[in-house]
């Protein structure tokens, strides 16, 4: 439930390194469609968390309004939640890591949510490098209000009921880095191993990172005319490499010929090793990232994997110049100045 | 000097004998951009420190520069601030509206005017004094592109020798606006003198308006609410503040933002003690806010009556979910850009029950810089301790405008953080639960994410007393019976209203915010004209202590005054009166987008106790 602390792990059990059990990192019952793409990313959302060790104390998981939104509740039921109003998840976010900056937001938003009525919060929190791992689960449908095309639905696209999608799709990967979001990754729910990697790597980065997951919806839109179905998604990844996550805690291996590697380095001293298919793919190229995602869209593929990366930005929080102490635990007598500090300002006054 | 021809052909002054000491309006008429605002300020504070009560407001457009602004300064030997219709003494720089401005004026009034619109023809009933202040700005500034500036501290000059208002203090005053600015401090100082010693020649007196030193603002301050409320947020220890630009509450944030700096950031390791952010909009800076106060910060953020529209959505949301936030609404007049840059208390019944579904919302209501300093700490207290979104309702008059005031008192009270759950609590309790209300007043504990204690998942969808999704008929029904319960507690914690009665009175006043100062005037004015007595109470908070109904009770009429077309404040008494107490309120409403006056308080309760 929701409202209890981690428990230890019982006798036997394979615990992490901070000693908590895969038990702990899962949340309630999913109430999602049996087989739902976002089901897939709760799993490995909750897989990555555990095995990286993450406390669940510092992690705060946050939403929006939508089917994907839905999904906090069903991962981390011993971290703090707060589910928003509609595409206004990444102010809260902010707000909280403001207070206290040294929080985990992880973020979990639809195509809906994310780009019809959040795009101005989506803007502004990828502008700010706010850190938080924000997740677009991305079915190019709304499913809650049963099937209407968002925002992200490709030209063309076609709903259960016929309905024909004529306007062009936002990219919200491409937006993401053309506005300064330092870890962008595209992937696809059913490709697990990928998804688990950029999972891993995104919890080690200090940013903002966009991971937009292709999740088709099984109820109303995955169907032969849909651009986001099962089938047409396994037909048209192009994944950019296959990738590797080695967290800063555990040996580093590199199984990797150099040359065809690209390695990463992270916030935390972890790595991220790329290996690279398409010849000179630099994911710290902004302009290669958006041409790739250009082309690839124009052939009608997804391109996925890591597509963009800056490790070395300052994160919105570093910015500001913040005390150590989290702002949200500094005492009294930190937070309210002097008698002394109020007399100057009422003699500055007279 | 060409003015000379002028002066002595204007005839005497009807009012010469009567000498008026300390009771006038100043009304400087200017072109917005044309930097007036030194001058005015100097003049205002230079009548300050000769212990005089003053006030000052600046009536001005919605644009940049260009159009015309008028500043008022009142000064009054019995402390009265609010805005007097009447005006006693125009300074006339601006061609424009100079001819309507004169028109307007009560007879008897003086009129110092730029001598090259030759108003002395207009009226023959006031007193007029020409000056050439082109001819007299030019050996005193040779940069042409200052002149407009200095141009102005001419008036200032020519009303110190008028009025008696003592040079040095003038100077005095030039110092403390200018600050360390030498050279424009001694470029105006020669521009004050040229002004007086102008007048000194050519102007003999002929109006009846002089100042005299009195002792009434001994220990007092001059300061624009808007910088009380910002004093009163760092005080009460804000670390978030989220904002969006917007008139007239910018400068709530744009002061803290100076004050914090000075005051709220770490002397050893430089690094700041809190956090300020201009969101993208309103509804961003509502989020932010409701995002640090759920993580367990103080956190606010300032807007006006558009920016609370915004806000409602997540209003309703921090609400139900229990987070705290205070936000400030500077009221202006409404709806949508309506006149942003005048004054209005418009926001008073949309902002109660912002929001959709059953939702009520705590109001403090300040009247006075004083106020806005204590009412901001007040409510943050108030924010933890109900968990629940807190509005401060000023509005441009306070905010904008320069006040007289006590200095602010240092708080005599630690934080009031509200019931947070600890490891000792949880102990007692023997578990927890988000929305319990194991004290019977409606209040539940809450955890922060990071304090190590039990976790929940904050949503606005249906939960039970722990927390947990719920769609239950009866968790719901429990769930806004026991916030309506929270908010009757309220009533006990929230500022009592101020009450001044009168035992012989039939007659009363119930008022809010900056309404205040025309009320107090007002009655006054009722007793020594008409006759009538008045009792009068303050409101100071929503929801309403059970004072309003005795209040009511003990008088046959009661006059409810406020700055809004559709009696607001009057429709959420009546939410809470018995239908009796109803039928004894009465509405006086003034929604000019001009501060209310007292002469049109006392008219129209005349006019309807003569019905």
């Amino acid at each position: 439930m929701a409202t209890e602390t981690p428990a230890a792990p019982a006798p036997g059990k394979k615990v992490n390194r901070i000693n908590l059990d895969l038990q702990t990192y899962r949340g309630s019952k999913t109430t999602l469609c049996a087989g739902c793409g976002h089901n897939a990313i709760t799993e490995r959302i909750i897989e990555a968390y555990f095995e990286m060790g993450v406390d669940p104390q510092r992690v705060i998981k946050l939403s929006g309004i939508g089917c994907s939104s839905k999904s906090p509740a069903y991962f981390l039921g011993t971290s703090h939640g707060f589910n928003a109003v509609h595409g206004r998840m990444p102010a809260v976010a902010t707000g909280a890591v403001l207070a206290n900056k040294h929080l985990c937001p992880i973020g979990v938003s639809g195509d809906g949510d994310t780009s019809a009525i959040g795009t101005g919060q989506f803007v502004h929190l990828m502008r700010r490098n706010v850190p938080i791992i924000y997740i677009v689960e991305n079915n190019g449908c709304y499913g809650l209000t049963k099937g209407q095309l968002s925002p992200t639905a490709d030209i063309g696209s076609r709903l259960k009921n016929g309905v024909v999608n004529d306007l062009p799709p936002i990219d919200l990967c491409a937006l993401a880095i053309q506005l300064g979001a330092t870890f962008v990754a595209r992937s696809f729910s059913g490709d697990k191993k990928q998804l688990a990697s950029l999972l891993k790597a995104a919890i080690a980065h200090r940013g903002a990172v966009l991971l937009d997951v292709i999740s088709p919806c099984v109820t109303f839109n995955d169907h032969e005319g849909s651009t986001k179905s099962y089938a047409y998604v396994k037909d048209h990844d192009d994944p950019l490499g296959e990738m590797t996550f080695v967290p800063f805690f555990d040996d580093i291996v590199v199984d990797y010929e150099p040359g065809t590697t690209q390695e990463v380095k992270m916030h935390d001293g972890s790595r991220v090793y790329l290996k690279k298919i398409e010849e000179g793919y630099n994911p710290r190229d902004k302009v290669a990232a958006l041409s790739l995602l250009h082309e690839t869209a124009r052939k009608g593929e997804f391109a996925t994997g890591l597509l963009y990366i800056e490790p070395d930005r300052e994160s919105f929080t570093d910015l500001l110049n913040l005390v150590d102490t989290p702002l949200s635990m500094l005492p009294e007598e930190i937070v309210r100045p002097s008698r002394e500090a109020l007399d100057q300002i009422m003699e500055r006054l007279r | 000097m060409s003015s000379e021809p002028a002066v002595q052909d204007l005839s005497a002054s009807p009012n010469a004998a009567a000498e008026v000491v300390n009771d006038f309006s100043i009304q400087v008429a200017t072109v917005n951009g044309s930097g007036s605002q030194t001058a005015n300020l100097v003049l205002i504070r230079s009548l300050f420190q000769m212990g005089i009560p003053v006030s000052g407001k600046n009536l001005f457009p919605s644009n940049i520069a260009g159009l015309p602004t008028w500043y008022t300064i009142r000064a009054n030997k019995h402390g009265y601030v609010g805005r007097k219709k009447e005006i006693d003494l125009l300074v006339a720089m601006n061609a424009e509206t100079a001819k309507e401005d004169v028109l307007a004026l009560d007879a008897g009034a003086a009129v110092v005017y730029d001598e090259p619109l030759k108003l002395q023809d207009l009226r023959s009933d006031l007193v007029f004094y020409p000056v050439p202040f082109d001819k007299l700005v030019a050996p005193v500034c040779p940069d042409a592109k200052l002149r407009r500036l200095v141009r102005n501290m001419i008036y200032d000059g020519i009303l110190s020798r008028l009025l008696g208002i003592e040079m040095a203090e003038m100077e005095r005053a030039l110092g403390k606006q200018l600050g360390k600015k030498a050279k424009a401090v001694a470029l105006n100082q020669v521009a004050l003198k040229v002004g007086y010693d102008f007048a000194d020649t050519n102007l003999p007196k002929r109006d009846p308006f002089r100042v005299e030193r009195m002792n009434a603002t001994q220990g007092k301050i001059l300061v624009e609410a808007n910088a009380a409320v910002a004093i009163g947020a760092m005080m009460a220890g804000v670390t978030v503040v989220t904002w969006y630009p917007i008139t007239p509450s910018s400068t709530v944030c744009e002061t803290l933002i100076d004050y914090m700096k000075l005051y709220r950031v770490d002397k050893e390791s430089g690094k700041a003690t809190f956090a300020i952010v201009q969101a993208e909009d309103e509804l961003a800076s509502i989020g932010m806010a409701l995002g640090a106060g759920w993580a367990g910060a103080r956190s606010m953020t300032a807007t006006s009556g558009p920016g609370i529209s915004l806000m409602s959505e997540f209003t309703g949301l921090g609400y139900y979910t229990e987070v705290p936030a205070v936000i400030i609404d500077v009221q202006r007049v409404g709806p949508s850009t309506g006149l942003p840059t005048r004054t209005a208390q418009g926001d008073i019944l949309s902002t109660a029950v912002l929001s959709h579904g059953d939702t009520k919302h705590i109001l403090l209501i300040p009247n006075s810089a004083e106020e806005c300093y204590e009412l901001t700490m007040t409510a943050f207290d108030l924010a933890e301790r109900f968990q629940t979104p807190v509005f401060v309702m000023t509005d441009l008059d306070l905010g904008m405008n320069t006040w007289m005031a006590d200095a602010f008192k240092y708080p005599d009270k630690p934080l009031d953080r509200g019931k947070r759950l600890d490891a000792e609590t949880l102990k007692r309790l023997g578990g927890w639960g988000r929305y319990e209300d194991v004290d019977g007043d409606g209040i539940p504990y809450r955890s922060v994410p990071g304090d190590g204690m039990p976790a929940y998942f904050n949503r606005g969808s249906g939960h039970n007393a722990r927390g947990q999704y719920s769609e239950r008929a009866d968790d719901y029904k429990n769930n806004v019976d026991r916030l309506a319960r929270k908010f009757e507690t309220a009533r006990q914690w929230v500022p009592k209203e101020l009450v001044d009665l009168d035992p012989e009175a039939e007659v009363a006043f119930i008022a809010y915010g900056s309404s205040h100062w025309a009320v107090e005037e007002a009655r006054d004015q009722l007793r020594q004209e008409a006759g009538v007595k008045t009792s009068y109470m303050r409101l100071r908070a929503y929801p309403f202590t059970t004072e309003v109904e005795q209040f009511i009770d003990r008088h046959k009429r009661v006059y409810v005054v406020e700055q809004n077309r559709d009696a607001q404040m009057l429709s959420l008494l009546k939410l809470d009166l018995a239908p009796g107490q109803v039928g004894k309120l009465r509405s006086v409403l003034y929604y000019t987008g001009l501060p209310i006056d007292a002469r049109s308080v006392s008219d129209e309760v005349l006019a309807q106790e003569r019905e």
